[in-house]
């Protein structure tokens, strides 16, 4: 029981990083259409962001604050520069430029900083375990779960209970006709970056707090994971994005614990089966929504 | 200038790829009248509509509302000046309340008036939305998510309202109760201009009418003299 519960607490926090990076995801794909496979850059930036800042001699919180005011700003240049031109476009467009953005930030990252791994000083104060009868809970896995949380509950309050947030989960349901109530379609689209940025930004935080460094790869694997996971949750559904995230968590630790060690390698390979068979039985993943018809 | 139209359309092309789908109309609207659009499914009706409020790709030699040129304006611009869409199909956003549609409706129209005064009056006008405010629009009824999309419209308080189908799909005592309504926002003095397939009804409340085949005005005129012809009469009312 106490073992369960630990890897419990680990699924918690892995899944809810996996989750705040679906989420961010689905929250773009929702409005546009677009599946942005530079979201991880966007993790990428705010690692460099907050490694910068600290070398700078910014303290930390200060340096987490830049980080995230970084990643978001990243998003809306994307956004701006990239997406914009091609917004209505077909899907395999958007996606090949979210390709061809993601290509460019890392090569830029590569040449322009290192192409090797730049250590991160996280405060030794973040580096701790908890002790709480018979569980271990690292502080930085602790932190990770209770800023998913906060994160998730500060996302929920902003969609139902201000205009841009109603005004986001009108256009996720039908563009065209949100239009027709006189708003900005930009405006409402930049506020989606502007919030998948704080998501990505946030992620990258908590990856960097665990790994300790940032490299120009960073981002590839873990937004990879986010995809599986809002596939898992049914594109565009932000609560399947987080039920996605978290189960994509759960399946991994718990491989992680009880896979005998010979087939330990193969950890990410019986993952991917698990997915497989959860969308042989709902194709459309767990929470999809049905999709309107459009303009 | 009081002869001015509201709506003075010149040459209205309206293409999807190859497929034109409005062929070169013209189009008047003044102020204070209701205009109906006939035709046959696929004439163009929709699309004309759509493409007012540039939902649809439209070219025209003039397009002018209020005296402004609204020909390259997006869509949320147009809305802004005084004309919007009730589109075919109610299209309410069904996941939000029936409160939140009415507040989206109204979210960018303060300088227009106070929106909380013209969500009283919805509710007043309303009062089957008043019952359901906090329900979601998805669970409503046909007839009640016309009676929300129609609503919905009004938080701006338009100059022009386009009304596209708004009799499709419901049952017959709910097409009368939509049609008092439409009656009731032409008796207050609200611009109208309508595409319905239910011909009699809407040549009854129109002013004028426009019957579109093909993507071309084929006839024009006071609806009472459209109801007399026997084109008309041939094809639509079953004379």
């Amino acid at each position: 029981m106490d073992i369960f519960l630990q890897q419990l607490l680990n699924a918690l926090s892995l899944g809810g990083t996996y989750a705040l990076l679906a989420l961010g995801l689905a929250v773009v794909f929702s409005i546009i259409g677009l599946i942005n496979f530079a979201h991880g850059e966007l993790m990428t930036v705010t690692g460099y962001a907050i490694c910068f800042a600290l070398i700078w001699g910014l303290p930390f919180p200060l340096a987490v604050m830049a980080g995230l005011a970084v990643a978001v700003v990243a998003a809306l240049l994307m956004e701006r520069i990239a997406f914009r031109p091609v917004r209505g476009a077909s899907g395999t467009t958007l996606l090949l430029t979210s390709f061809a953005v993601s290509a460019i930030l890392r090569v830029l990252f590569q040449n322009l900083i290192s192409a090797r791994p730049i250590p991160v000083s996280i405060p030794a104060s973040l580096s701790g375990v908890l002790t709480i009868g018979p569980l271990h809970l690292g502080m930085i896995q602790l932190i990770s779960i209770i800023v998913t949380l906060v994160m998730l509950l500060g996302l929920n309050l902003f969609l139902h209970r201000t205009m841009a947030g109603r005004a986001m989960r009108a256009a996720a349901e039908d563009f065209a006709v949100l239009r027709l109530m006189g708003l900005r379609a930009n405006s409402v689209v930049a506020t989606a970056f502007a919030i998948s940025g704080l998501l990505a930004g946030v992620a990258g935080l908590l990856w960097v707090a665990q790994r300790g460094s940032v490299d120009p790869l960073m981002g590839a694997l873990p937004v990879l994971k986010a995809f599986i996971a809002a596939i898992i949750g049914g594109l565009g559904s932000l609560s399947g994005a987080v039920a996605g995230g978290f189960l994509l968590g759960f399946i991994e630790v718990i491989l992680q614990a009880y896979l005998p060690e010979s087939l330990l390698p193969y950890r990410d390979a019986f993952a991917i089966l698990l997915v497989i068979a959860v969308l042989l039985f709902r194709p459309q993943g767990l929470l999809a929504r049905k999709t309107p018809v459009k303009l | 200038m009081p002869d001015e139209p509201l709506l003075s359309i010149e040459g209205l092309t309206v293409s999807y790829g190859a497929v034109e789908a409005v062929r070169g109309i013209d189009l008047t609207v003044k102020r204070g009248e209701v205009v109906t659009l006939l035709g046959a499914n696929g004439a163009g009706k929709s699309s004309t509509l759509n493409a007012l409020v540039g939902l649809a790709p439209r070219k025209a030699r003039r397009m002018l509302f209020e005296g402004a040129d609204i020909a390259g304006q997006a869509t949320e611009t147009i809305v802004r000046r005084g004309m919007t869409l009730v589109p075919e199909g109610r299209r309410v956003f069904s996941s939000l309340t029936v409160e939140e549609n009415l507040m989206l409706g109204g979210a960018r129209h303060a300088a227009r008036g106070d929106p909380a005064a013209v969500k009283a009056d919805m509710l007043e006008r309303f009062p089957i939305l008043a019952e359901r405010l906090h329900q979601k629009a998805g669970s409503l009824s046909g007839g009640e998510q016309q009676m929300l999309a129609i609503a919905r419209a009004l938080m701006s308080s338009p100059d022009l309202l386009l009304l596209d189908e708004p009799s499709l799909g419901l049952a017959p005592q709910v097409v009368d109760r939509i049609f008092d309504l439409i009656r009731n926002l032409r008796d207050r003095g609200l611009t109208i201009l309508l595409v319905e397939q239910n011909v009699a009804q809407s040549l009854e409340i129109a002013d004028r009418g426009y019957v579109l085949a093909n993507g071309r005005i084929e006839l024009q005129g006071a609806a009472a003299d459209l109801r007399a012809s026997p084109e008309i009469q041939d094809a639509y009312l079953g004379a």
